[in-house]
């Protein structure tokens, strides 16, 4: 493996894991530590990022370009993902005047 | 070796400002912040050769998905500072959870081979014209299918976003 990484000359495919590893966390901590539900999309668009990165950067690495157009699909599926959850939010915040999840805790129990 | 720099310097900005998104009390500084979190990911398609997807990308989320965003932000008045504040026991929980999932994610990196067979520079299945083919003969059906998808969604998203009941 080393000898194959020493021809290239080029960015090694740790780095690409590390990096997407610390983007997933970051939205992860998002997730957990935010009450604003609109921050909370964009720390899941944060997650599916890092793993359209990552995607990528295996299917470049690997040569296979199903990779890629599985970045494509997860791209499609995230604008109509994010076109119905801010129909969601601005719903929800019609009827309560907010969008605090601290506050939207009637299906809680 | 210059790839390598241009790599880590990306990578600094792209995760300075996904702190910055969780950190920054105003929601539409979490939006900017968002965006060049973006533009930076671009630079990564583009870093390896992934031209097509690097256009998209910049197409659909900072063109698209953020300003989506940013409307949301001004049409529910959120532009205003210290409305939802979460205690600082919370954070530290979050954080504490977060770090350790990288840890693991790193960790199980070490019992992992990765085998690599191409220079990512120079192989050329990112441009359009070979990723256009390939969408076109291999995955026909999904591509079709998701055009439904979108259409669903565009019908949900009016349904949802009417003021009167039908």
């Amino acid at each position: 493996m080393e000898t194959t990484m020493s021809q290239f000359q080029t960015v090694p495919l740790q780095y690409y894991i590390i990096f997407c590893s610390a983007l997933f966390s970051i939205g992860v901590v998002g997730v957990l530590s935010k009450r604003n539900a609109l921050v909370i999309f964009m720390s899941v668009e944060l997650m599916l990022n890092s793993a359209n990165l990552l995607l990528t950067a295996f299917s470049a690495y690997r040569n296979d370009p199903a990779g890629q157009i599985f970045v494509f699909f997860i791209m499609v599926v995230a604008a109509a993902e994010v076109a119905i959850g801010l129909g969601l939010l601005v719903v929800v915040f019609r009827s309560t005047k907010t969008i605090d999840i601290q506050v939207l805790n009637k299906l809680k129990w | 070796m210059f790839s390598t720099y241009l790599f880590i310097f990306l990578s600094a900005v792209a995760i300075f400002s996904a702190i910055n998104v969780l950190l920054s009390k105003n929601p539409i500084h979490s939006v900017l912040y968002m965006t060049l979190t973006f533009f930076t990911l671009a630079g990564h398609y583009i870093l390896l050769n992934a031209q097509f997807l690097a256009v998209v990308h910049v197409i659909v989320y900072a063109g698209a998905i953020m300003v989506l965003f940013l409307f949301t932000v001004m049409l529910l008045n959120l532009n205003k500072e210290g409305q939802f504040s979460k205690t600082n026991l919370m954070k530290f929980i979050a954080g504490i959870a977060g770090g350790l999932l990288f840890l693991l994610l790193i960790g199980s990196l070490k019992s992992f081979d990765v085998a690599v067979v191409s220079n990512p520079e120079l192989t050329q299945i990112g441009l359009v014209k070979n990723l256009g083919t390939i969408l076109y003969r291999d995955y026909l059906l999904p591509f079709e299918l998701s055009s439904i998808l979108f259409l669903s969604a565009m019908v949900g998203a009016v349904m949802l976003g009417k003021k009167d009941k039908i």
